[in-house]
């Protein structure tokens, strides 16, 4: 299981190689990795029956962190979507992307991108989770702004970014707070506890913080807005984006806790009423856009909402329509999105006002738009249909707010049948369109994809029992907290959810009629309203960021480098100085009986260097005096036998000496520019760090709140980790974690001094 | 930036693949005795830095061959491989693991994750000085 989650990450590594293999083919070669893990997954399908199975592998058990797997129902369908849908969006990315300059790169981060979104499904302890929940943010950032040319796409993918990141943050402390009331980072743990947690002081908090991560994830009102103008990514990531990953992690996590904090009436409240808000709007913008990918990102919206009001509403038949209305959604939008793709690359428009007619072009593509926008209207025979039917079922007879959920849910309903005649009769029937390009069938490895997930959708359609004994039992079971009995088929008598759809259908499909006469009256509303939307709220936010950030800057950062230092010191200085103050005092005891003499002479040494090289008026003796201190130090460290820390300062020196030479016959002539006021200051402030730092060296040698831990080191390096050198043990095993972590620093201060440099650069390169 | 001095580019040319050598020896020793991938990739730097200092940094970016960010790249990726065999095993993260190849004369060669991890902080420590030094001296030219 460990080695299924990070192949992607594996392969993600050797895909620029494998390119150079591969060539043209590398879409489908790459596709044999999602395709082996479907099979890998199946094979978790008779397991997950009995109820859910936990995977151990330790990770960081010093910390409590740990790479546990939770394998049920819920997230073995998540996994079997995502690596399912990853086949077909690998093999239609291949062909979508054929040619282009950064295609072994792109391949890259979706590989990254769907190896993080199973590992957060997957994932057992809620801090992994969290990891791979913020690199699904990072991947699909880079996946949205993919086209980096386009100021369009950065912008977009930056929204994106920081919608979901600010989401992530506030998930961190929700997940925080979960832990603080249950006391487990394990989420198998936490479900299994059955614990009043509803019950507890942080529970509202906890709720609400856990809800604005999933609800800016999973593009909820009023964070939708990012949704949409993420189609500016190239159209397999919307494709992939969309149907099974990304979106879906919001609706994963509220699944997931649903068992755990779904007693509370606040969630029910919260996710119905956002839920069927969300709904409603996406089923309102999608109806009155006209670019092919916008009304479908719209009906994205719609359906997410659906999702979250069916777990708000929370009854068992609410979860099976969940589940059912989850898989479907998958199905039919991976397909209708690849679709569109399909037709863009094809006409060379994505507006649908100009298509028309292409179904003598592209019959094969008609074709699978027209079963699968079946789906998406809820119709029979496909499994859309199923889904939306139980959905009704469960509206009608749920505990809260039943009435206002149901007229929520068939307006959009009709909205959403006027949709599918929008992306499957508006394009390919009726008078022939004006289309840029000539249009002609799209190739193999774009239509596999969607032919292959909407014969799925029927096959689920006509035979509803082949999931449900499969696998939907046991989803269900693990949304709901209990185990479950039901039986799902596509007829179900003349009923009143039947009757419902029926009424949606005939007004969807008025409204579709007319759509071509309304269009622009509703665009012209939307346009009204996008003034005081929630994205206008947005480029509000990040317009007050951005004025903080330059009054914050002009404070704290105004360019004088003195003023930096002094600060830093002052404050850092003053907080441990007050610590040491209120939770020790000034006490020390001073033995001086066995110091040597040429430790006098050393200290002497650094105390004359330190008064020069700050009283000077020549640059040079300042560096050279500096210089002269480091090494003091250096022999101070021999001294006191530590050679390692002796020559890293040697080096460390050295280098700064050299680098202080190269600048320096560029700098003008010293020149004493500060008043004897900023001096004396100046001089207040360092002697008060010095006799600080001095106070607290003195205290350490008389205070030891613990046992010692370097007896431990001198011990054991050798027979355990086979090394006399004991600071070289420390840093590459014992303590190997914190090198990880300054390797890693010192390369995000390399990367940033190399970035700054380059800014500066462009900026002088400016006519 | 570069220096037109025949002492600076003769010294740099006889000096440079010791100090080279030597970071390689530091780097080896470094788990018994002094040494160890920080301090050979200070060495290493150094190394590099003089040479860049009598030839400019164009020449230096040529003699490296890989650019100093790929460097970067290089050390955290090894520092990262250093946890695989640890976490395929099961084993809580950079869990030392050793190999010892027998070598011909009944030598052993000692291999460790954590020598495969002081060889990333070698890389990162060299690609991270590379990265300022000749990114200072372009933006100076």
């Amino acid at each position: 299981m460990l080695l299924a989650v990070l192949s992607g990450f594996l392969l993600a590594i050797v895909v620029p190689l494998l390119h150079r293999v591969a060539g043209k083919y590398i879409g489908w070669l790459l596709a044999l990795l999602p395709a082996s893990l479907v099979a890998y997954f199946s094979t978790f399908l008779s397991q997950v029956q009995g109820g859910p199975l936990l995977l151990e592998y330790q990770w960081l058990p010093g910390l409590g962190i740990s790479l546990n797997f939770l394998v049920d129902g819920l997230s073995l369908t998540f996994a079997l979507l995502i690596s399912g849908i990853g086949t077909f969006i690998l093999i239609y990315a291949g062909s979508y992307l054929a040619g282009h300059k950064y295609l072994a790169r792109f391949f890259v981060i979706m590989l990254a991108f769907m190896a993080s979104m199973l590992g957060l499904v997957l994932s057992d302890n809620l801090i992994t989770l969290f990891v791979f929940w913020e690199l699904t943010s990072i991947t699909s950032y880079m996946l949205i702004g993919f086209n980096h040319e386009d100021l369009e796409a950065r912008k977009c993918a930056l929204q994106g970014l920081f919608v979901t990141v600010a989401g992530g943050m506030a998930l961190m402390a929700g997940l925080i707070l979960l832990t603080i009331m249950t006391g487990s980072y394990s989420i198998s743990a936490i479900l299994a506890s059955g614990d009043p947690i509803h019950q507890h002081a942080f529970y509202t908090a906890a709720v609400l913080c856990l809800l604005a991560g999933a609800f800016t994830k999973s593009a909820q009102v009023p964070f939708h807005f990012w949704l949409p103008n993420a189609m500016a990514a190239p159209t397999p990531v919307s494709a992939f984006l969309h149907s099974a990953t990304m979106v879906k992690a919001g609706i994963y996590l509220m699944a997931r806790l649903n068992p755990a904090l779904g007693e509370g009436e606040f969630w029910s409240m919260m996710l119905m009423g956002f839920g069927a808000a969300t709904m409603l709007t996406g089923a309102w913008f999608a109806f009155s856009s006209t670019g092919i990918k916008k009304v479908l990102a719209y009906s994205t919206v719609m359906a997410l909402g659906t999702l979250t009001m069916l777990i708000g509403v929370g009854t068992e038949l609410a979860m099976t329509a969940f589940i059912c209305f989850l898989i479907a959604h998958s199905l039919y939008k991976g397909a209708l999105f690849m679709l569109a793709g399909a037709l863009d690359h094809e006409t060379g428009t994505k507006d649908i006002s100009r298509m028309g007619g292409l179904r003598k072009a592209m019959p094969v593509t008609a074709t699978i738009a027209v079963f699968a926008a079946l789906s998406l209207a809820g119709l029979p025979p496909l499994f859309g249909f199923i889904a939306k039917e139980l959905m009704l079922e469960s509206l009608l007879d749920a505990p809260l707010w039943s009435n206002l959920l149901v007229m929520a849910a068939v307006a959009s309903a009709i909205l959403i049948v006027g949709v599918a005649g929008l992306v499957a009769i508006k394009p390919f029937f009726g008078t022939p369109g004006d289309t840029p390009k000539t249009p002609h069938e799209a190739p193999f490895g774009m239509l596999i994809g969607p032919a292959v997930l909407t014969i799925i959708a029927l096959a689920f359609g006509l035979m509803p029992f082949l999931p449900e004994n499969a696998l939907l039992k046991a989803a269900v079971a693990s949304v709901y907290g209990a185990p479950v009995d039901f039986h799902l088929a596509l007829w179900h008598g003349i009923n009143a959810p039947l009757l419902l759809s029926a009424v949606s259908l005939i007004v969807g499909l008025l409204l579709f009629r007319a759509w071509p006469r309304i269009q622009p009256t509703l665009n012209a509303i939307n346009y009204a309203g996008s003034r005081v939307g929630p994205e206008a709220g947005y480029f509000k936010i990040m317009e007050w960021i951005t004025v903080v950030a330059s009054w914050q800057t002009r404070m704290l950062q105004n360019g004088v480098l003195g003023i930096y230092m002094l600060v830093l010191v002052a404050v850092t200085f003053g907080l441990a100085g007050y610590t040491m103050l209120d939770k020790y005092g000034v006490h020390f005891t001073l033995n001086l009986a066995d110091s040597h003499f040429y430790e006098w002479g050393i200290a002497l040494l650094l105390v004359a260097s330190a008064v020069f090289a700050s009283s000077t008026h020549s640059r040079l003796g300042s560096v050279a005096s500096m210089g002269v201190l480091g090494f003091g130090v250096a022999l101070t460290f021999i001294l006191f036998s530590a050679p390692d820390l002796g020559i890293t300062q040697l080096l460390v020196e050295t280098l700064t000496v050299i680098l202080l030479v190269l600048v320096l016959f560029k700098l003008p002539e010293f020149v004493n520019l500060s008043t004897p006021f900023q001096r004396y200051r100046d001089l207040a402030v360092s002697v008060f760090a010095g006799i600080t730092i001095t106070l607290m060296m003195l205290a350490v040698l008389d205070i030891q709140y613990f046992e010692t831990i370097s007896t431990y080191y001198v011990e054991n390096s050798a027979p355990l980790a086979y090394g006399r050198n004991i600071v070289n043990v420390i840093l590459v095993d014992f303590r190997a974690l914190d090198t990880l972590g300054e390797i890693f620093v010192l390369s995000l201060a390399a990367l940033g001094v190399l970035s700054m440099l380059k800014l500066k650069a462009e900026d002088q390169h400016k006519p | 930036m570069k220096s037109n001095t025949m002492i600076l580019h003769t010294a740099a040319l006889l000096i440079m693949p010791l100090q080279l050598m030597f970071s390689v020896f530091l780097l080896f020793r470094g788990h018994d005795e002094p040494g160890g991938g920080f301090i050979g990739g200070l060495v290493a730097a150094g190394a590099f830095v003089l040479y860049a200092f009598a030839f400019g940094a164009e020449p230096a970016r040529r003699i490296l061959r890989v650019g100093p960010r790929d460097l970067l790249g290089a050390g955290l990726l090894l520092g990262l491989a250093s946890t695989l065999p640890a976490l395929l095993s099961g084993q809580p993260m950079l869990t030392a693991h050793w190999w010892e190849l027998p070598l011909p004369g009944g030598d052993y060669l000692k291999l460790s994750t954590p020598l495969i991890f002081d060889i990333g902080v070698y890389f990162a420590v060299l690609g991270t000085i590379m990265t300022f030094v000749i990114g200072l001296m372009e933006a100076e030219e």
